[in-house]
């Protein structure tokens, strides 16, 4: 485990990861995706030929507590704002997140992951800046996917790091320090 | 030659004096997940703001809890929001004075 580096050269964020960090991170990927057009993001109107009629967003704060992470209220104290602002940006956030998170996947799979991959395979992923701030968002979207699910509170470090290694959750957190620490290197890298 | 047509006066347009006099602004608030460093990059990144004032405000929503990332129309603030909730940054909007 290494992390991000910068490219003297090129200039490019390269990392190589080994096949089972790539393929955590491709999974972690496609969970985000999952997530994201898991619960419909349509509006919802008591009147079914007005409902069929609005493409418009949603306009209600998503009931999943990480899709209400991921898409803040934008106007706490004014829920006729709030909703307004939700039906104009919400479906273009998730098309933002999922599509980031889609070409993190495909990024490692041209870099070379299998479907399979195997024992002693290495991945080498070489990130434009463009690229650089796609992947640090999907980082984002990942940790704070996990950290709703594990209810991760600010200071609870010492919390996760006494719970047994057989505790699911413990496991679980592990993942979230490593993709904090990729984000970390891949921050100092594209500075 | 034309002679100089009268000066027109406009009518005052209370509204925009009204959205001048209080401005909106974008607020940024701390939250247990996000990375000082990645906070910080992405002030200077989408804001362009300098390193020392983006970790200022970095420090600010560490510290205090929350602040006050951009000042602007209401419209440029809605942009800011959105940009900010692409980054994953947890961000909302209000009048200055509220």
């Amino acid at each position: 485990m290494t992390g991000f580096s910068r490219h003297r050269k090129s200039g490019a964020c390269v990392a190589t990861f080994t096949a089972f960090e790539a393929d955590l991170l491709r999974s972690l990927a496609s969970q985000l995706i999952e997530l994201l057009r898991n619960e419909t993001a349509a509006p919802e109107s008591p009147d079914p030929l007005e409902a069929m009629l609005d493409f418009s967003g949603p306009t209600l704060e998503p009931e999943d507590p990480v899709l209400a992470r991921l898409f803040p209220t934008a106007y706490p104290g004014d829920d006729e704002a709030a909703a307004e602002f939700r039906r104009y940006t919400e479906t273009d956030l998730r098309n933002g997140k999922a599509s980031g998170a889609a070409s993190v996947i495909d990024a490692l799979e041209e870099a070379g992951l299998p479907p399979q991959p195997e024992d002693g395979m290495f991945i080498d992923v070489e990130l434009t800046p463009v690229a650089a701030i796609t992947w640090m968002r999907s980082f984002t979207d990942m940790r704070l996917a996990i950290a709703t699910r594990l209810e991760i509170e600010e200071g609870d470090e010492e919390y996760w790091h006494e719970l047994s290694e057989d505790d699911p959750r413990a496991q679980v957190h592990d993942i979230y320090e490593w993709v904090g620490y990729l984000q970390e290197t891949l921050v100092r890298a594209a500075s | 030659m034309s002679a100089p047509s009268p000066i027109e006066l406009d009518e005052p347009v209370t509204d925009d004096l009204t959205a001048l006099a209080t401005p909106w602004v974008t607020i940024v608030w701390n939250d247990p997940v996000n990375l000082m460093s990645y906070v910080t990059f992405v002030f200077t990144q989408y804001f362009g703001y300098s390193k020392k004032k983006a970790e200022k405000l970095m420090l600010e929503v560490h510290q205090d809890g929350k602040s006050v990332v951009s000042t602007g129309s209401r419209e440029e603030m809605e942009r800011d929001v959105q940009a900010m909730h692409e980054y994953g940054l947890w961000a909302t909007m209000q009048k200055a004075d509220a």
